[in-house]
This record gives structure tokens, C-alpha cells and sequence, in this order.
């Protein structure tokens, strides 16, 4: 989608600003945020494509006024709602009120360490052989989806070439609406700056995304 | 309960609000409290930016461990004990004479854990996600640092599963030193390329 995540290229919101010595958390509710977030998540009702989906689907003016860990909570607020292990009337109360939906797991504290180190590899088999390979020059392709899509906006309809195949991954355009996982290729696709930004851009600039074979034409 | 509050402003609304979320799915039995206090635990003290920095002073000693992380970035990873979450696909890029790498994550905040731990603030806010691709001269002008204008910049943007680790150059003088030291060198900007590696004084 179009959504207030798909930040590059845009202007106005001024210097980076690092933070020297920068601690992990700024607040202790953010160490909850952190934990909350991945223990729901471990629940297994949802993946991460809709996990990012249901952050780039917060409002614009909400999604730019909220920290990246506030993001985090209002998100998962909607997907526990979604898939019915939390109501308006427990957000309400701040108390269990109604019953949940039965989880897949719960993450008991003894299991943490082997549930990070295992992390969540999305590479998949894909049938169909590689359509393309490294030095091919493609094009991406020109679309505005109304549901999830990692191809960016400024890396829409942009002649590129590519740079490795990679490994057959979880397409997230389909895997973020429960419409299967449907492995494709996934390619780093590297581009000109000029091409990307057009007049004045920095010729010594080049931009790769990794893009899944859909996303691609051949050029 | 082994964890407190206490340290949040009580009167800080989204501190309420993250204690209320926890407070309902820890009464209906969906999450274990003590399962959060050990995943903070894990990113406060265990995972860090340390782990990417024996990477790279790895690859700085040992030619064939260099290109072991040129070629298989994740098992190379791996065969030193980090893994996990957040680094399950590693792609390892090598800065040059002629090329500098950044890598952005522009559509949320991706990022690798394994070997860089939890991001920065500003690794996940606009200004960086929106500028890194566009103006990358600029915004490393405000990490202080000026590349020559010959020198290409690549920028990595983190779209798919892949997370990226900076190589950078390693300094002069720094022959016969040790791993440990060399490691030392290497701070976690210098990872995602708003930095370079420390010159020793």
C-alpha cells in the first residue's frame, strides 16, 4: 500500500539526530513494549508480513507522531483484536473481561533463548527455476496495491539491473492477507541514482532493493 | 511478579497502556510475563553490537574466513555461535577504496539482530529511512562523516528478508593486532555505514 511506511525519497522531516552513548530502551515500558510484541507474536496467529502490514496501516498523521515502539503497540492491539485474543472492552477496563481465542503456544520464559536463536527463516523451495540471473537488466514494476507490498514507491517502473539471485522466499503481498506463503525468488536489483531521483541526483549513487521475482520484467 | 514498573512516569500514557496490554493477555494466559523479562534480558546484555564486531575483526585477520562471509554470510555468521532472530538470511558487504555501503531498511525498520542487536531510534524514525536513499552524502555529514567526492555510495535497502552487515575498511597500522583489539575498532555505526572503523591514535 501507499502507507506512511514507504519513506524514501520523502522530504521535510528534517537532520537524523543520533544519539551519542544511545541506551536500548528510552522508558521502562519500552522493554515491556519489546516483550509484549514478540511473545504475542509467538503465539503463532500471525505472521510477520501481517504483523508489518498492520503497522503501515495505522493513520499517516499517527503512524509520523509515534515512535517506533508505540507503532509496535498500536499495531498489535489490532491484530490481537483481529484474531480475538483481546476486545474493546478489555482495552476499556484494562483487565481481562471476555474470553481469548485459544493460542497455537504460549512462550514459556525456559524456551526464550532456543525461540531467538531459532529465529523465523522465511526461505522456501520455489518449483520453477530462477527466471532471472546476475547482469539480466529488468524493469519493476508499475502498481499501487491496496494491501502489502515491499516494492517501494520511488523503485516502481525503474529500469535496474541484477546484481544476485537470491533464495526462494515467503511472498509477502500474499503471506500478509493469509493467502498462503507462495515462494518466489528474490533478487537484489540495483539501480542508478539518476534513474531513481532523475535531474540533480548524485551520480556517484547507486540504490539495490531485494525484490521478488513478480515485482520484475525483463527490460 | 520478578519485574517492575517503577521506573515509568505513572502518569505517561502509553506507559499505562503497555502495562494494561500486558496486565489482559498475561490474565487470559497468552503471554508469560517472565518470558519478557528474559527477551530483554537477552537484548540488554547478551546480544549487541559486540557480536558483529568479532565478525568483522575476523574477517579482517583470517583471508579465509573473509571469504567464507563474502560467499555465505549466515553460516560464516553462525560458525561463531550468532544466530537467530532477525539474522536468519546475512548478507555480508565489504566497503572499498571506491565504494561505501549504507544499509536502510525504508519501508519499516529491518534490521540485524543477530549481530547488531536492537536498532537505534533513529535507524527506525523518517529522517534516516527517507533521506538514505535519496541523500546519503548529506546524512552522513551528520554522523560527521565526509566521503571524497569520488567515492561511490551504495545503498542497501532492506526490502526482503536479507539483513545486511557493513564490512568496513580496516585502519592502517593496526598489523600484528589481535582480533580482541581489532574489534575494538569497530563500532555499530561503522556495521550500517554511517561510520567508518576507528583509526588508532
Amino acid at each position: 500500500m501507499n502507507g506512511p511506511q514507504d519513506l524514501g525519497g520523502q522530504m521535510g522531516f528534517g537532520p537524523v539526530a543520533p544519539e551519542k552513548d544511545e541506551p536500548y530502551f528510552h522508558a521502562a515500558w519500552e522493554r515491556r513494549a519489546l516483550g509484549v510484541t514478540l511473545t504475542a507474536g509467538a503465539m503463532g496467529a500471525w505472521n510477520i508480513d501481517e504483523s508489518r502490514h498492520a503497522r503501515e496501516s495505522l493513520h499517516p498523521a499517527d503512524y509520523y507522531a509515534s515512535s517506533y515502539y508505540q507503532i509496535w503497540i498500536k499495531a498489535l492491539e489490532e491484530l490481537l483484536k483481529r484474531h480475538g485474543f483481546i476486545s474493546e472492552r478489555d482495552l476499556a477496563e484494562g483487565r481481562a473481561v471476555d474470553p481469548a481465542a485459544t493460542p497455537k503456544r504460549v512462550l514459556k520464559a525456559e524456551n526464550v533463548p532456543a525461540v531467538l536463536a531459532k529465529g523465523g527463516p522465511c526461505d522456501r523451495p520455489v518449483a520453477t527455476p530462477a527466471r532471472f540471473k546476475a547482469g539480466d537488466p529488468v524493469r519493476t514494476k508499475n502498481f499501487s496495491p491496496t494491501g502489502h507490498t515491499r516494492l517501494p514507491r520511488y523503485a516502481r517502473d525503474k529500469q535496474g539491473v541484477i546484481e544476485a539471485v537470491r533464495d526462494g522466499f515467503v511472498f509477502p503481498d500474499s503471506n500478509a492477507h493469509g493467502k498462503g506463503e507462495n515462494p518466489q525468488w528474490v533478487y537484489t536489483v540495483v539501480f542508478n541514482g539518476p534513474e531513481i531521483w532523475g535531474e540533480g541526483a548524485d551520480p556517484t549513487l547507486t540504490v539495490s532493493i531485494d525484490a521478488w521475482e513478480s515485482y520484475l520484467e525483463p527490460a | 511478579m520478578s519485574h517492575d514498573h517503577d521506573h515509568d512516569n505513572e502518569f505517561d500514557p502509553f506507559a499505562a497502556r503497555v502495562r494494561a496490554l500486558e496486565t489482559i493477555l498475561t490474565e487470559k494466559g497468552l503471554i508469560d510475563p517472565a518470558a519478557i523479562d528474559v527477551i530483554v534480558d537477552t537484548y540488554e546484555t547478551k546480544i549487541g553490537p559486540r557480536n558483529g564486531a568479532r565478525v568483522v575483526a575476523k574477517a579482517w585477520s583470517d583471508p579465509a574466513y573473509a571469504d567464507w562471509l563474502r560467499r555465505d554470510a549466515t553460516e560464516a555468521i553462525a560458525s561463531l555461535s550468532y544466530t537467530g532472530r532477525q539474522g536468519e538470511h546475512m548478507q555480508a558487504v565489504f566497503n572499498t577504496e571506491e565504494t561505501h555501503n549504507l544499509v536502510v531498511c525504508t519501508l519499516c525498520s529491518c534490521y540485524p539482530w543477530s549481530v547488531l542487536g536492537l536498532p537505534p531510534v533513529w535507524y527506525k524514525a523518517p529522517p534516516y529511512r527517507s533521506r538514505a536513499v535519496i541523500d546519503p552524502r548529506g546524512v552522513l555529514e551528520e554522523f560527521g562523516l565526509t566521503l571524497s567526492a569520488e567515492k561511490k555510495i551504495r545503498v542497501w535497502d532492506s526490502t526482503a528478508e536479507l539483513r545486511y552487515l557493513v564490512v568496513p575498511m580496516r585502519p592502517q597500522n593496526t598489523e600484528g593486532w589481535s582480533e580482541e583489539q581489532l574489534a575494538e575498532l569497530v563500532s555499530r555505526d561503522a556495521m550500517i555505514g554511517t561510520a567508518v572503523a576507528t583509526v588508532p591514535a
